[in-house]
């Protein structure tokens, strides 16, 4: 008898453990499910919608400018925040705010990242705390998967071609290195 | 008298057909659940220990000389391997003197070894770095290596983000002599100029 409850616990804490250590490599190699809140990145992801971040191409070192990530923030890194890239490394970057009338540029140094939000007027980014190492991304967002207004499943993929007007504009030069 | 011969020579065949296609069924039944104890075990063994290198504990050998005499005292003849503690760090908590490791800033591809001097707060003096005294942001710690002048770190790239933290190295576990565990100290002629909590009001302020 007992030695019966001891096997039946023995091999639920097992299939614990197992199915456990299966979630983790799911969540932290292939994607995992994140609701966005905070108003910079709208138009593109309102507040409470929830998107599929995958974390492939962090590890293989394939993102590419124009992607949505999400970032593990460098002042707070329990805190994560969600941005599009803007310029990879050695990219020439504008620093400076759209309304303003002198641009100031800087490159993107090595192994950075130059991170801003959609919403350029209310948006903590990169214009304020500079250029974000790239080991910080924790995955890219590809997929919308519920929307915070409509009622019911959406699914639709964020393009990184969906760069809203302006933005190209921002990308002058791309200094190969 | 031919026909009898080659019908009897078929029949033979088709039963040494039969046994052969016997054994094959029992050793493929056999096959069969190798694969399954392989597929099983793999399920098992893989993410158990991917879970384990990513959440309690990882093993990596220390290249270069950036930590010398610390780590890799012998220089290039041997290097040391070291026990990096990722439990420890899992709420990002690090103590001055404490050696991690972590994702290097300039490369991400490369881990680095280094000792954390002075955490978010602390007012530094650099070597080499484009201000003489730096205040470490929020979030950020300022790490060097114990060779100085030898080693790529805070000096060259600034105060580090906290969320690029790899692992506490909590033991040497080889070469066998010089097994040991890694005990927080700070090295003497020290960056760290001013702890957070000795740091004046007005200067914390700003």
């Amino acid at each position: 008898m007992l030695r019966r409850a001891v096997g039946k616990s023995l091999a639920f804490a097992g299939f614990t453990i197992q199915y456990g250590c299966i979630a983790h490599c799911t969540l932290e190699y292939i994607g995992e499910l994140v609701v966005c809140s905070g108003p910079s990145m709208e138009p593109t992801i309102i507040n409470h919608d929830l998107v599929f971040s995958e974390r492939l191409s962090r590890h293989f070192y394939t993102i590419k400018k124009g992607d949505i990530v999400i970032v593990k923030s460098p002042f707070d890194p329990r805190m994560n925040i969600c941005k599009r890239v803007i310029g990879l490394e050695g990219d020439k970057v504008c620093t400076s705010s759209p309304s303003d009338t002198f641009k100031t540029h800087t490159y993107v140094p090595k192994g950075h990242v130059w991170l801003e939000g959609d919403n350029l007027r209310n948006s903590t980014d990169s214009r304020a705390y500079g250029p974000v190492p790239y080991a910080l991304i924790r995955g890219r967002v590809c997929l919308k998967v519920l929307q915070a207004e409509k009622t019911g499943a959406t699914f639709y993929p964020l393009r990184s071609e969906g760069l809203p007007r302006g933005f190209k504009k921002q990308l002058i030069l791309h200094v190969a290195t | 008298m031919a026909a009898m011969c080659s019908h009897v020579r078929s029949s033979s065949f088709r039963v040494k057909c039969c046994r052969r296609q016997v054994g094959m069924a029992q050793s493929s039944a056999f096959g069969r659940r190798c694969a399954r104890a392989f597929v099983s075990g793999f399920f098992v063994a893989v993410p158990v220990t991917v879970t384990v290198l990513d959440r309690l504990a990882y093993i990596a050998r220390v290249e270069g000389a950036s930590m010398q005499p610390s780590l890799n005292p012998e220089g290039q003849t041997t290097s040391d391997v070291v026990l990096l503690s990722r439990w420890s760090v899992r709420d990002y908590q690090v103590q001055r003197g404490d050696i991690v490791s972590l994702l290097s800033p300039k490369n991400p591809q490369q881990k680095i070894i280094k000792r954390v001097i002075g955490l978010e707060g602390d007012l530094v003096k650099t070597r080499g770095y484009k201000n003489r005294y730096v205040k470490v942001p929020d979030g950020h710690f300022w790490i060097e290596g114990d060779h100085h002048g030898h080693s790529l770190d805070s000096n060259s790239f600034g105060p580090v983000s906290l969320g690029l933290v790899h692992g506490r190295a909590s033991h040497i576990i080889w070469p066998p002599h010089r097994w040991q565990r890694i005990t927080p100290s700070i090295p003497g002629g020290c960056a760290l100029l001013l702890h957070r909590d000795r740091l004046p009001p007005s200067d914390q302020d700003d």
